[in-house]
């Protein structure tokens, strides 16, 4: 087990609420964005953005995983590597439902011949 | 043998042998299930993008969600985050005070989520008429919110757990999450019920309360954790800032794009 020392402990709190600061600054930052009236894509980017921002500080400082042995960031990056993946496979799957609701497109035709 | 490794030996801690052996296993452990559990919520959220792309129908989140309420809620969950580092901190310097304190008022964070979210959710159910079989909107957000609730109840329980432990073990720990699934269970019923934020809010400092009193009237034994063995609260921390880090996620992608 790793004994901390004050100074250590100090430092780490510091950097704790500096963290904290940050995470609430890039929320009210959110929040500001979904009001105004500009175009969905960029917006849905902004804060796409802004969250993987929050999360990755998440993970790296309330987490350690800034301070962590490599394997550890290793095993909490599978994850995110899966799930473009899984974006990626649902790909052709994108707006199915619509395109069944309205029958307006060839593929949605074909399938109901 | 080395002399490091002797001195380890003597310590009872498990030499290293390989660079893939972690410091702890049981933090090893706590990572691989949360990356599992990353993908489960990482499957619902993908699922809900194919449901969501390119549906005419679909609202715009904000207009029928409380976005300010989930922004407190986020909010809420942020600060309990910090008071459960505050938690380690406190326990990595021998205090034990401290580290229930601490504990308390993370358990508290989340009580007051939940309590909320039983307040948005009895107010979107019975005001605005969304349930899960309405429609592929309030199916996803049921579903997902619902996932991630769930998370936050198993979350006060263990943290509740571990702070039961930290004054009596085993005993301590079954007791002490008993009393807060009891009062979670309460908070939600009689938020529920009255339809009022306020309760919830009040209800959730009074049940972490009463876990703070269970915990202190168990308190008279030899601690189980201090400044060196505090290992078990570092990881329950890890599970409690998934959580968070989850909710940063469903909050972006649920409530504001």
């Amino acid at each position: 087990m790793t004994v901390h020392t004050p100074e250590q402990l100090a430092h780490e709190q510091r950097r704790y609420l500096q963290v904290f600061a940050w995470l609430v600054v890039l929320t009210a930052v959110e929040l500001a964005v979904i009001y105004p009236h500009i175009s969905s894509l960029a917006k849905g980017l902004m804060l796409v953005v802004l969250a993987a921002t929050k999360a990755a500080l998440v993970a790296l400082f309330f987490m350690h995983l800034a301070v962590e042995k490599r394997t550890l960031a290793y095993i909490a990056l599978t994850p995110a590597i899966l799930c473009v993946l899984l974006v990626f496979a649902l790909l052709p799957d994108l707006g199915a439902f619509t395109r069944a609701l309205t029958h307006a497109t060839p593929v949605a035709a074909e399938a109901h011949e | 043998m080395s002399q490091a490794a002797v001195a380890e030996h003597d310590l009872g801690i498990e030499p290293a042998e390989s660079p893939l052996t972690p410091e702890s296993w049981g933090k090893l452990g706590m990572w691989v299930f949360l990356a599992a559990d990353a993908m489960s919520f990482g499957g619902l959220l993908a699922g809900y993008g194919a449901l969501r792309y390119g549906d005419p129908t679909w609202p715009v989140p904000k207009d029928i969600l409380g976005v300010q309420l989930t922004a407190f809620m986020t909010f809420l969950l942020i600060c309990s985050s910090v008071t459960m580092v505050e938690a380690l901190a406190a326990i990595r310097q021998g205090d034990q005070r401290g580290l229930r304190r601490f504990l308390m008022l993370t358990v508290m964070g989340g009580m007051t989520f939940l309590g909320l979210q039983a307040f948005e959710w009895t107010k979107l159910n019975l005001h605005e008429g969304q349930s899960i079989v309405r429609n592929n909107f309030g199916a996803t957000f049921f579903i997902l919110t619902g996932f991630h609730g769930c998370h936050v109840f198993g979350g006060v329980t263990y943290l509740s757990a571990v702070l039961g432990r930290s004054v009596r073990g085993v005993a301590g720990a079954v007791v002490t999450a008993a009393v807060a699934v009891a009062c979670t269970l309460g908070l939600i019923v009689v938020t529920s019920a009255t339809l009022s934020g306020l309760v919830a809010v009040i209800a959730a400092a009074a049940g972490a309360g009463v876990v703070l009193l269970t915990a202190n009237l168990l308190a008279g034994g030899t601690p189980v954790y201090d400044a060196h063995n505090n290992n078990e609260v570092e990881i329950a921390a890890l599970y409690w800032h998934f959580v968070d880090l989850i909710w940063i996620l469903v909050f972006t992608f649920v409530y504001l794009i």
